[in-house]
């Protein structure tokens, strides 16, 4: 777009005296004559236009014909359509209703608790598991994201040895001949490589593999993972433990290059538990985040005080801290820099004051020493115990990864392994690129891959077998906090799809190489509880019968599915009975305890118990010695992750956190940085260290630190499918064993060359408007209704549209942006439950992208390198007197009686006058066909309640009517009113801090209307006059009055 | 120059400019008229189905209750087609080898469910909802006509939205009370223009007419 000229003058303009000013992008800052011409335009240059050289002739005769056709279009016969029943219908299910499922999604080391709605069999939509002590309810953006990855028409769906398609029975003769021959060696030859085990069952099985073949290693790879963390534990403690953080309990947070409440298994309960302290409507202290980082993070977003620093520094932050606070076997270490210096003394004074109540965390990319030093600060600050505990790690077999990776690499290259089966993962594409991966493994006699994808390791391994998807396969996960899952199945796999447990069950000694999964989970439960299997012998008598009671119906045989009834014709009494309850089948203590975890989703009793850990002595000496030049800080894609996502163009299309960016990763890069290199967004740069190159374009994202480029992984993958491969800019060239997570030393190249990057940052901006508010708590203390006097124009009321009064409900949300982490799941669920279509990068690129919400991110501050940052997630505003709906020339969006604006997509004629007259720009046009109405797998991913919508159609958030529909007639049918809390939109029951509420304004005692009469809430854009529905809740930050005085109540102050 | 056309011409050329309008006119008309014609909405179409089911002899003549078979009319959007299963539950002991059950049986055995031909096809833009019609006192008779007459099951009615807004405006002109709902042949026992409003009273009828109550 266009070029920032001079970061000074983008200094000098911040530094003015317009007051405080939030911003999007730096073009928006720096107000280039470009970015005007680019926001004037309703969609960028060219979007709208017709290229195509087409006269005034050829466009009359094109809307003549178009004319004649949409009156005849009308007048269509309805196809003909057919009804196909069950041939015996299950009992739980009633046609048209959803089911809903408990289940887990395993994920980089632990699993989410979900429920999964099902429809008639087809999974639909992911939602939290509100029993489950992680999840509670919410989830994050690839669980969300998830169901779109099983039904990829793209998954690998055949068995195949050297590119032969082969039944799975001779995968297993083929196995089992490996174990024949590896029996006598021990398994000396015998290598498995997967990813981090969460499973207790997979665990089992592989510990009985072990004990037959002692020689033979397991070896776990994942390239995100608390690799650190782990080691880091290890260096202080002696060993393997997993800090559990209760957020809740701390009044003081520091994080360490930590994205503690975004990234990792906890993330979600510790973004709720971080939340519980930040609520507009919390009447408790406040608690405050201090975050050092080298890359903006979303929780770095809520900082109270943020210091970007190299990553290389912040061990010198954590050994400086640690020396003020007199922890034991620290050496001081002098901080340079008078920001820093100062930031670190008034955190220790902060961190001392609240003793037992404070908490710091360390990041996962931050080294193990780190980790070593941040235990005993928690130690020393007596939180152990208090707000950090420790318990056994939830993955089953600790160790160091990446050591154990380099070791396999060795005896791959030495020729003593015959056999690798690497089960999950896609080592060749993420191994550190110093281990050469792809041609060692080449080197191994007989390779097989179990995958869901035929992906970069598929394709160098002589067999593939595809891996069930988690929604196909019976399984079972361990939660961060031990709590064990059963993962249970919500269609039969689509593509033929193995689970590892049946894949391992090949290598086992019983069972004769092929056993169902379901089976094996069962027996390893049956075996750990010690629950009798077996049925009682006579079922309990349910209804007295004037005859004696029938012969016992025969219990399912084991491994049938549950609730199928045998339909054995009794002999027929003499009398007739009455009509009584079929006799239940009898259940064996095990399915008895069974059936409950599976509808609980959890099983109890398994979280770990806290286990006592002793600090070792000595501090370990610092890692990493603090260079100068460019840094490289690897990081997974915070939409793609490893590449694992890269085929799911739901997150390849979703506009990242912090850089709105799609479809790419860029390098980024800090704007005084690009500045000194004279490097804009866009500029494509060569990186190079150690012989190695990666040519990557830049972004410059304000909050970086300086001299720190962040590289995301999971990009430029060559087999991943038609959505992910080749996009993007592969940077996994220059990460090694050596320097994992930070690369120091790195040469930086200006190419000359410029790639064009979809971001959605400027896409509907509003112009400047200010539609943040935020005091600090002082102010808020001071003038409890700040929010309201930062209103810049004084409202009108004059409205030339007729008054309208809701009886019945009215329905409103509130969106709290104190917690909001813009963590991007509810775009995702808003996604996956309204059907909303993906477009391509060209379309992003043209302002097209159909997300009916998303989340706004605002910078402010006198600094582009460290300004706040805050999210503002931006449904439809649902105006109660709408700008939209006046200018429909055919009523297709019209005002609903309980006051939504109804979108009538059979109604629309496509003209986007509502869409221009929109002042939030919440509208989305189907220009194109940009729904999927061919892919067979796809259909069944829709969501049936929602309309597909098809070309020429405008589109927008609805407040989940379909949701509040079904509440509405589920009300009606009990003969009582829709209960508070009842109707929860896709947004709000994904929200892992609770940001988003929803409700009945017309009940005074709804959450949505408790929220809309604190003080807080404001909504956006009052002097338009057009009363949005959607208000949103002042932010209210707690900064240290020793960092940054308090300034009188901003009533002056734009805010 | 001598004139091309004289006086008398002047009636051609107002002529053919009425003819225009009544032409368009015509046209405007009969486009209305084959729209809303049982042609396109396919009303009273008899529509051949895999197995000459009888409605006229199920309901008719044999009594049974229309939730024997739909069965999930009261609780859900869908009032659901029965399983073969619910078939065999009576044709397994009577006509139980009659050529004509065949597909039937085949269908039990095989596993292999029936395909019927659906005959009230609402466009995939509209979100119908049987529970709560049902629950507010919509005989089954009012929009699905009467079935116990019907040898092959026919859409009775237009099922355009023209219909259906007709009785969501004046509910009062359709209720009827919930005893009489899966009756046939109906008759109100005090003149509908008394229960009628009563009804709407009593059972809190309010025939919403947002758009988002069906398209969404």
């Amino acid at each position: 777009m266009s070029e920032i000229k001079d970061i000074d003058a983008l200094r000098a303009q911040l530094d003015g005296t317009r007051g405080k000013e939030y911003w999007r992008s730096l073009e928006a800052l720096s107000g280039t004559p470009e970015f005007k011409e680019f926001l004037h335009r309703e969609f960028p240059q060219n979007a709208s236009e017709w290229l195509d050289p087409v006269g005034r002739r050829g466009f009359l005769k094109l809307m003549s014909a178009s004319l004649a056709l949409a009156g005849v279009s009308a007048c269509t016969r309805q196809p003909t359509e057919e009804l196909v029943p069950y041939v015996r219908q299950p009992e739980e299910l009633v046609p048209g209703k959803p089911l809903f499922y408990a289940t887990a999604m395993p994920f980089a080391g632990a699993g989410m608790g979900l429920l999964v709605e099902s429809h008639e069999g087809r999974p639909t939509k992911i939602e939290g598991n509100p029993d489950h002590p992680s999840s509670r309810g919410a989830t994050d953006l690839f669980a969300q994201a998830s169901i779109l990855g099983l039904y990829d028409p793209d998954r690998s769906t055949t068995i195949t040895n050297l590119g032969d398609i082969e039944p799975f029975s001779a995968f297993v003769v083929a196995m089992r001949s490996v174990l024949a021959a590896q029996l006598s060696k021990k398994g000396a030859g015998l290598r498995i490589l997967t990813e981090t085990i969460a499973s207790p069952t997979m665990a089992a099985q592989i510990d009985d593999l072990l004990t037959r073949l002692p020689a033979a290693k397991v070896v776990q790879w994942e390239p995100f993972f608390g690799h650190n963390a782990r080691e880091g534990s290890r260096l202080a403690f002696n060993e393997y433990v997993a800090p559990q953080y209760a957020v809740e309990k701390a009044d003081v947070i520091l994080s360490l290059d930590a994205d503690f409440m975004c990234v990792g298994a906890a993330g979600l309960r510790n973004a709720r538990a971080f939340a519980s302290r930040r609520r507009a409507e919390n009447t408790g202290t406040r608690n405050r985040l201090y975050a050092v980082e080298s890359t903006p993070t979303n929780s770095g977003s809520r900082a109270d005080h943020r210091l970007p620093l190299k990553a290389s520094q912040i061990e010198g932050v954590a050994r400086a801290l640690a020396a003020k606070l007199n922890v034991p076997g620290v050496a001081a270490v002098s901080v340079s820099g008078e920001a820093a210096s100062k930031f670190l003394e008034s955190l220790a004074v902060d961190l001392q004051g609240a003793r037992g109540k404070s908490l710091v965390i360390a990041g996962d990319s931050q080294p193990a020493s780190v980790h070593a030093v941040v235990h005993a600060i928690n130690a020393a600050l007596g939180n152990v115990g208090q707000t950090v505990s420790y318990t056994q790690t939830p993955e089953a077999r600790p160790g160091n990864q990446i050591a154990s990776l380099r070791e396999l690499v060795g005896e791959m290259n030495a020729g003593t392994v015959d056999f690798v089966l690497i089960l999950g993962g896609n080592p060749v594409y993420t191994a550190p690129a110093d281990l050469k991966f792809g041609d060692a493994l080449a080197k191994v006699r007989l390779r097989a891959h179990v995958g869901q994808y035929e992906d970069e390791t598929a394709e160098k391994c002589q067999w593939h077998v595809p891996e069930a998807h988690y929604l196909e396969m019976w399984s079972d996960v361990r939660a961060d906090d031990g709590t064990v899952t059963i993962v249970q199945p919500l269609i039969a796999p689509l593509y033929g799809g193995k689970s590892p447990h049946e894949i391992l069950a090949a290598f086992a000694e019983t069972g004769g190489g092929e056993r169902p999964g379901y089976d094996i989970v069962r027996e390893y439960w049956a075996k750990q509880t010690g629950l009798s299997t077996a049925a009682p012998a006579a079922p309990p008598v349910v209804v007295a019968a004037p005859v004696p009671a029938p012969a016992a119906p025969k219990a399912p045989p084991a491994g049938a599915a549950a609730g199928v009834g045998a339909g054995a014709p009794a002999a027929a009494p003499a009398v007739p009975a009455p009509i009584a309850a079929a006799p239940k089948p009898a259940l064996s203590p095990f399915d008895l305890a069974w059936r409950k975890w599976l509808h609980d989703g959890l099983v109890p009793g398994t979280a770990f118990a806290t286990r006592q850990v002793t600090l070792q002595g000595a501090m370990p000496p610092a890692a990493t010695p603090v260079g100068d030049g460019l840094e490289v800080v690897f990081r997974p894609d915070p939409a793609v992750h490893d590449g694992r996502f890269s085929n799911n163009a739901w997150l390849q299309e979703l506009p990242k956190s912090l850089t709105k960016l799609t479809w790419d990763n860029a390098a980024l890069i800090a704007p005084g940085t690009a500045k000194r290199l004279l490097l804009i967004s866009g500029d494509v740069v060569e990186l190079k260290q150690g012989g190695q190159t990666v040519r990557i374009p830049v972004w410059l994202a304000p909050g970086q630190a300086a001299d720190t480029l962040t590289l995301h992984l999971g990009y430029g993958r060559t087999r991943s499918g038609r959505t992910g491969t080749g996009i993007g800019f592969a940077v996994n060239a220059l990460r090694t064993t050596g320097a994992p997570d930070t690369l120091a030393g790195v040469q930086l190249t200006k190419t000359g060359d410029n790639y064009e990057l979809a971001c959605t940052q400027d896409h509907g901006s509003l112009e400047g408007r200010n539609l943040i508010r935020v005091a600090t708590q002082a102010q808020y203390t001071a003038d409890p209704s700040f929010a309201a006097k930062m209103q810049e124009e004084i409202p009108k009321t004059l409205t030339m549209l007729p008054p309208r009064s809701y009886e019945g409900y009215a329905w409103g949300m509130a969106i709290d942006q104190n917690v909001c982490t813009g963590c991007n799941a509810c775009v995702v669920a808003c996604q996956a439950e309204n059907n909303v279509p993906v477009v391509g990068k060209s379309q992003v690129a043209n302002g097209r992208e159909m997300h009916w919400l998303r989340v706004d991110r605002y910078y402010t501050g006198d600094d582009p390198d460290n300004p706040d940052t805050y999210h503002q997630p931006m449904p439809c505003q649902q105006c109660e007197s709408a700008p939209c709906e006046v200018v429909c020339p055919v009523s297709a969006t019209t005002h609903s009686d309980e006051g939504l604006n109804d979108m009538v997509y059979n109604r629309c004629v496509g003209t986007r006058y509502c869409s221009n007259n929109c002042p939030f720009k919440v509208r989305r046009f189907n220009f194109l066909l940009y729904g999927d109405f061919t892919t067979e797998s796809y259909k069944l991913q829709r969501n049936p309640d929602v309309t597909v919508r098809s070309r020429g159609v405008m589109e927008k958030c609805t407040y989940c009517v379909q949701r509040i529909n079904q509440a509405r007639v589920a009300s009606k049918l009990d003969d009582r009113e829709i209960r508070d809390g009842e109707v929860v939109t896709a947004c709000q029951s994904a929200c892992p801090t609770e940001a988003i509420v929803f409700g009945n304004l017309n009940d005074p005692n709804s959450r949505v209307s408790k929220l809309r009469a604190n003080t807080l809430n404001y909504r956006l854009l009052e002097e338009l006059n057009v009363r949005p529905r959607t208000s949103y809740m002042a932010v209210v930050r707690n900064p240290n009055t020793t960092l940054e005085p308090a300034k009188p109540t901003n009533g002056e102050e734009r805010g | 120059m001598p004139q091309i056309f004289d006086r008398s011409a002047n009636f051609l050329s107002k002529a053919s400019l009425g003819g225009l309008l009544l032409f368009v006119g015509g046209v405007i008309t009969l486009l209305m008229v084959f729209g809303r014609s049982s042609y396109v909405t396919r009303a009273n179409e008899y529509i051949e189905q895999p197995i000459q089911f009888s409605h006229a002899h199920h309901v008719g003549d044999d009594g049974i209750d229309c939730r024997y078979c739909h069965t999930s009319v009261e609780t859900s959007a869908f009032a659901g087609i029965p399983p073969t299963k619910t078939c065999m539950n009576c044709h397994s002991q009577l006509w139980n080898t009659a050529p004509i059950l065949e597909p039937v049986r085949a269908s039990f055995r095989d596993d292999k469910p029936l395909h019927w031909i659906r005959v009230h096809d609402l466009p995939d833009f509209v979100y119908f909802n049987h529970s709560i019609h049902v629950k507010k006192g919509m005989g089954c008779e009012t929009c699905h006509g009467r079935v116990d007459q019907m040898p092959l099951m026919l859409q009775r009615n237009s099922l355009q939205m023209e219909w259906c807004i007709n009785c969501h405006r004046n509910p009062e002109n359709y209720v009827r009370p919930r005893s009489e709902i899966f009756t046939m042949g109906y008759q109100p026992a005090e003149p509908q223009s008394v229960i009628g409003p009563r009804l709407v009273k009593q059972y809190a009828i309010k025939g919403n007419t947002s758009c988002s109550t069906c398209h969404r």
